[in-house]
């Protein structure tokens, strides 16, 4: 796990508002908004926070789904942020997406197999037999059976549909997949069994994943680190284990006491933040987390925290912990 | 057991099916469970376990056609809620048993403003004066911990966030302090900050209004955190009953067990991870062609011969802990 994969470099997306008969601009949507975050071979980089954080965003930008409006995106590092469509084509091989919802993003009216088989059509590297062959293999590493791939779309389960849209990332043998909440339509019980399948591939394959959930408990079990995103911006980022164990920001500590442990004797549903989430439009000066924190101070009004080391790859972005290398904000 | 004027809901072998083109649907098969005052109940169980279904038979909502209660009693503060026509049902919903649901924004009405949907619900059962009825909306969202009260009331949905919107309907759904409410994944579509801030709320509320409470959720979480008797479903039956900490303790029925191996949980000190989690193979059953047996044989790691065969009843393993398996002694030593 030492060679960096995929390098963001202050990342931002911003979106005009437009209103009135003139569609002019009233105001932009900071959707993402200065994110830096690297990401290592083999790894899994957890991407959590709340609705209109972001974090999906931050997804498709990766893949150059949606244009940064600034940044940088390294892949392998090559510079892939400004490349042309045509330039990006060879690159989009090492770089894959499974979505969140298995109905709306296969297509009914092709079959499970031309599904799975359409990117190594596209990209010429099967045709025919061959192309049947390692279709084949790929719903068998998914977990499928190869004579499903006559079946449509609608003939699979919610499960069997997320497999799919595996087995279709899985075609051209990439490097990074970025998932974006792929479990979160999916019942319990079928949950478990795609999460242990996206584990077993990574361990075969050695790819990395870029994992975005909002259920912490899910991007604890499969990340190897964690960044926590707020209003566009990375408050928090860390390994598993040290986030878990030693959350730094005000934020992270809300996120994780709002989470219900499935466990009656450890009665702790404390909700440590009160309002909503400031909207993106128009976001707090300053921490953007200052409008909801119990720590705030009249600093934090105005200064933007940066996102600093704390010690061990542990990175924090509120003032009370600048530069102490020390949790002060346990209470 | 409880004394019997404590109990605000009874509900006996409830049956509730719905007539569609590929055959008869057991959404609700033959359920019973209790509700005392101040109270909560969960209903646990996946997507067509028919713990939603169980909701809206409570509150005699179910679309007919095409579906219909077909058996059973529900008792409300002692009156047979099946025995009543419409127009007294009506004087009983909303007043004595009320209901929230998933999504706010799709059970607001979107062009009325907050505090006249309040003043509806309330002039419908009191006598008020609709000055009077604007009070006690105010007051409602007073008692939600909305801000500013006064002024929200004369907004629209639209303009309330996820949570405003869920606290509004919660308002609602109490002011007329009903005996039981309902809450339907009642912060499923919240985010979990939000979620925390919303059953708070409902737990205070409820230790405030001695209101009983049927919580329908997925989430093990939310049960722990909130409940003090659980029921879990599993192809429109109830397969397990208990307390809490009797169920999170000693899951009785493979099912059960099997769910609570397989959610990841969140890194707690003193609360040892998983290194794998554990898999319930296969998928929920579809409802028109239910096995013989027990409808969970087919995807459990215990099933016998006689699973495939006969249902299993529910018996008692002490202590009011209801489990339907034929081999729900081993399960502890076996799963």
């Amino acid at each position: 796990m030492t060679e960096v994969l995929l390098e963001v470099t202050d990342l931002k997306k911003h979106y005009p508002v437009r209103a009135g008969v003139l569609r002019r601009q009233v105001g932009t949507v900071h959707s993402v908004d200065g994110v830096s975050f690297c990401l290592h071979a083999g790894e899994t980089l957890g991407l959590v926070g709340e609705s209109g954080c972001g974090k999906s965003t931050v997804a498709r930008s990766v893949l150059r789904l949606v244009e940064p409006t600034s940044g940088q995106i390294r892949l392998d590092g090559k510079d892939i942020t400004h490349l042309s469509k045509t330039a990006l084509r060879p690159h989009r091989r090492s770089m894959q997406i499974v979505f969140q919802d298995p109905f709306a993003s296969l297509n009914p009216r092709m079959t499970a197999g031309d599904i799975v088989g359409e990117p190594l059509a596209v990209h010429g590297l099967a045709s025919g037999k061959e192309l049947e062959a390692r279709v084949a293999r790929l719903f068998e590493q998914v977990g499928l059976r190869p004579d499903q791939m006559r079946n449509f779309p609608h003939q699979f389960s919610g499960g069997q549909r997320q497999r799919i849209c595996i087995a279709r990332a899985l075609a051209l043998g990439p490097r990074l997949i970025v998932c974006d909440e792929p479990v979160s339509a999916l019942d319990v019980s079928i949950q478990a069994q795609v999460i242990n399948l996206l584990i077993d591939l990574q361990r075969q394959h050695g790819f990395s994943y870029l994992f975005i959930a909002h259920d912490l408990a899910v991007v604890a079990h499969i990340s190897h680190r964690v960044a926590v995103m707020y209003l566009g911006r990375i408050v928090e980022i860390a390994g598993k284990d040290e986030l878990f164990r030693n959350p730094r920001h005000p934020y992270t500590q809300a996120l994780l006491a709002s989470v219900p442990i499935a466990n009656p004797l450890a009665k702790r549903l404390t909700p440590l933040v009160d309002g909503d989430v400031p909207s993106p439009v128009n976001p707090p000066p300053g921490c953007a987390f200052h409008t909801r924190c119990r720590f705030a101070m009249e600093r934090c009004k105005t200064e933007r925290p940066a996102l600093l080391e704390t010690g061990d790859g542990h990175q924090v972005a509120c003032l009370l912990n600048e530069g102490t290398g020390r949790s002060n904000t346990i209470s | 057991m409880a004394d019997k004027s404590d109990l605000v809901l009874d509900v006996r072998n409830l049956q509730t099916v719905f007539f569609t083109n590929s055959g008869l649907f057991r959404a609700v098969d033959d359920v019973s469970f209790t509700v005392k005052r101040g109270e909560t109940l969960a209903i646990v169980g996946e997507s067509g376990c028919g713990k939603s279904v169980t909701a809206l038979s409570l509150m005699r909502l179910v679309p007919d056609p095409p579906g219909r209660i077909v058996g059973g009693s529900i008792s409300l503060e002692g009156t047979d809620l099946l025995a009543l026509d419409e127009a007294e049902m009506r004087a009983v919903r909303g007043n004595r048993i009320s209901m929230i649901f998933q999504e706010p924004m799709t059970s607001l009405n979107p062009v009325m403003r907050i505090g006249d949907q309040i003043v509806e619900a309330v002039r419908l059962h009191r006598k008020l004066s609709s000055k009077e009825a604007g009070d006690v909306a105010v007051e409602m969202l007073r008692l939600v911990r909305i801000p500013e009260p006064a002024r929200r009331a004369r907004e629209y949905p639209h303009q309330l966030s996820g949570g405003m919107r869920q606290r509004a309907m919660i308002a609602m759904a109490l002011a007329c302090r009903p005996a039981l409410l309902i809450a339907d994944e009642p912060t499923t579509a919240l985010d979990v900050t939000i979620q925390a801030q919303i059953l708070a709320l409902i737990l205070d509320l409820q230790k405030e209004l001695g209101t009983g409470l049927v919580l329908i959720t997925h989430d093990l979480g939310v049960v722990a955190q909130t409940a003090q008797r659980v029921i879990v479903m599993y192809a429109g039956r109830k397969v397990e009953e208990a307390s809490v900490e009797a169920l999170f303790a000693a899951p009785k029925h493979p099912y059960t067990r099997g769910l609570m191996a397989s959610i990841p949980v969140v890194p707690t000190p003193g609360i040892a991870a998983p290194a794998r989690l554990n898999e319930i193979p296969g998928t929920v059953p579809s409802l028109v062609r239910l096995p013989r047996g027990c409808a969970f044989a087919p995807r459990c790691k215990l099933a016998i011969k006689r699973c495939e065969a006969e249902y299993p009843p529910l018996a008692d393993w002490g202590g009011g802990h209801l489990a339907a398996c034929w081999r729900a002694e081993e399960v502890a030593e076996v799963a």
